[in-house]
């Protein structure tokens, strides 16, 4: 049985994305149409009844973002659509950029409808490069047959949307970093004095969101926020493309209605692991989410279940890891990574990653020591309460997920067991 | 300063990224990343970095603080062709060391070096969102994904092919 659904994907590989028409005739723009009626309360209203929160990690509800940032006055505004999707084990996005540009277009102009705001960015990922001329000529097209640009549909309204390269580093997914490299200097996260909606892009009020949120935003409007309310469960309605990938037979990204259990996705959707090998351990949402072991796989995969149990859907990705991998050669992985994206601005993430990093090797080397768990257990808990932006406190939930579930794999490790007694 | 640059077209060309950016500083990443991109080795040499700073009304300094910042700015130069590995977690379930053992041994160099004949440059990565085709690298541009020993040797040999006429 398929258990994916096909709402906010049902385009994926359908059309040709360089045929607007075809886009057209499977009901593309109607949900644009519908904006222009309902007007931004009536979008807020779907939005709202539909449930949706952010996909972009922190999961904030989508109708009360979009009506609060409605309150900000101001004659020039922004929409930026986050397309930089850099969390490792993270594809999703790349779908919708290659198999939906023009869904993606229209979210963003729902969106500029509804904050009033005449200019748009999108930041692609620079690792997606060979997708930026693709997603340009997606934007021309639309122009050309007047969902976009000046006068649009003759409502008078006027929308604009530039591509905006990233250039390679992960932190510039934060809402604020990203807004700093527009600018023109390195990524490195603001100090938040006014939120983003007032003062953003060039101190503008901007409204910045997820491209998979402004896609569902599309699609909600296409078929009703009660109708996309039916999916998933009482608690987390609607649908969720996830990053399925690692000792898994058939990796990709899918959409799961909320609800469905972790095994379901595992065996029903990603054909089991691969090479007949046991599950050991998931991670979800990325390098910043925690390890999950296969203990828990009968839960649900909704916000309120995974949040119950210390876990966050983060940006959707589900990394499946196999019986033949050690826990601290895998942590070996994840802190590299986040030894190298740390922007070095607070001094918490900056040390705190070179020191953890210098420990893991130890553990990955049979070189630790018994002190040495306690001391990276202890720098974790720094990090997380005392970094400056969420990359610094998300970068130790996968090693504290993992001392948590798997404290024996450390011990295995160590070689210098000194007697307290 | 234009002097050291050289390059006649090249300066000329810089010019004209300059003006499509209205000599605007706040356009500084796009400024150089599309400059980067006319260089044949993948970097940004220290007079062009200056000559931008310059036309900018910014300080170099500001200019080497981006190209330091963003991993696909390099003040350095690399191969003709960048090989970027992948070595981020789902990469390392799928055993990208086999990948590098092959690469290394194909072209006779070690990560982080370049080729004798000034072909490719190997170098890791962080996750580049391939990680359903993983283990995965880019070559510029171009993600190959799915690899196996006779698929890297193929990509390896028709960039040489290519370059070689
Ligand atoms: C280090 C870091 C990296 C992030 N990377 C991304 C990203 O790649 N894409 C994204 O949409 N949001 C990312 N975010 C979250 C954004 O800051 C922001 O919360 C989100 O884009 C808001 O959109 P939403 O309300 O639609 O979820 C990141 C946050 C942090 C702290
Ligand atoms: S937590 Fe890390 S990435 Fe964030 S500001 Fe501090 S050093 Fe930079
Ligand atoms: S982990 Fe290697 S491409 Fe994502």
């Amino acid at each position: 049985m398929d258990r994916t659904v096909k709402v906010i994907s049902k385009n994926f590989k359908k059309y040709n994305v360089e045929s607007i028409d075809e886009y057209i005739k499977l009901g593309g723009f109607s949900a644009l149409k519908k904006a222009f009626d309902l007007g931004p309360k009536g979008i807020i209203n779907e939005l709202k009844i539909s449930d949706l929160k952010g996909r972009g990690g922190a999961a904030f509800p989508t109708g009360k973002k979009w009506e609060q940032a409605t309150k900000v006055p101001g004659d020039r505004k922004i929409i930026i659509c986050n397309a930089d999707e850099g969390e490792p084990a993270t594809f999703k996005d790349r779908y919708l950029l290659e198999y939906d540009p023009f869904k993606v277009i229209e979210g963003m102009t729902i969106a500029g409808i509804t904050f009033n705001a005449n200019e748009g960015f999108i930041y692609i990922r620079e690792e997606y490069k060979y997708l930026h001329d693709k997603f340009k000529k997606a934007i021309q097209l639309t122009k050309e047959n007047n969902y976009l640009g000046q006068n649009i549909l003759n409502t008078g309204f006027n929308f604009d949307i530039t591509v905006f390269s990233g250039a390679g580093a992960y932190v510039c997914g934060e809402s604020t970093a990203l807004i700093e490299s527009i600018e023109g200097k390195s990524g490195r996260p603001r100090l938040k004095l006014a939120r983003t909606s007032e003062k953003g892009l060039y101190d503008l009020p901007t409204l910045a969101n997820n491209i998979e949120t402004l896609a569902a935003v599309a699609t909600i409007l296409e078929i009703g926020g009660e109708e996309y309310a039916k999916y998933g469960t009482k608690n987390s309605k609607g649908t969720k493309l996830i990053s399925l990938c690692g000792n898994i037979n058939k990796p990709g990204a899918y959409e799961v209605p909320f609800g469905i259990t972790l095994k379901e996705i595992i065996y029903d959707i990603g054909g089991g692991v691969k090479n007949g090998n046991a599950l050991k351990f998931l991670q979800l949402g990325g390098a910043s989410g925690p390890i999950v072991p296969a203990s828990m796989i009968d839960l649900k995969y909704c916000y309120n279940e995974l949040n119950a149990n210390g876990i966050n859907i983060g940006s959707g990705a589900i990394l499946v890891a196999d019986e033949t991998n050690k826990v601290v050669d895998f942590l070996k992985s994840v802190q590299d990574f986040f030894l190298h994206e740390s922007c070095g601005k607070c001094t918490p993430c900056r040390e705190g990653n070179r020191q953890i990093t210098k420990i893991i090797n130890r553990f990955v080397n049979d070189e630790a020591s018994i002190e040495d768990l306690k001391t990276i257990e202890k720098f974790a808990n720094v990090m997380k309460y005392a970094s400056f932006c969420g990359l610094g406190k998300t970068a130790p939930t996968a090693l504290l997920s993992a001392i948590k579930h798997f404290p024996i794999e450390f011990y295995q490790h160590i070689k210098t067991v000194r007697k307290t007694s | 300063m234009e002097k050291n640059i050289g390059n006649k077209n090249l300066i000329k060309d810089i010019d004209s990224i300059l003006e499509k950016y209205d000599f605007d500083n706040h356009n500084l990443l796009p400024i150089l990343q599309e400059t980067q991109s006319l260089i044949p080795n993948h970097y940004i040499p220290e007079e062009v970095a200056k000559y931008i700073a310059l036309k900018l009304n910014t300080p170099t300094s500001k200019v080497y603080d981006v190209i330091s910042f963003f991993s696909s700015l390099s003040d350095k130069p690399k191969g003709l062709h960048v090989i970027q590995l992948c070595k981020s977690a789902v990469c390392r379930l799928n055993k990208y060391q086999t990948v590098r053992d092959i690469l290394e041994r194909e072209l006779g160099i070690k990560m982080g070096e370049i080729s004798d004949d000034g072909l490719f440059s190997l170098e890791y990565t962080a996750c580049f969102g391939a990680c359903d085709i993983s283990p995965a690298f880019r070559i510029d541009n171009r993600v190959y994904g799915n690899l196996t020993e006779d698929k890297i040797i193929e990509i390896i040999n028709n960039y040489r092919r290519f370059n070689h006429g």
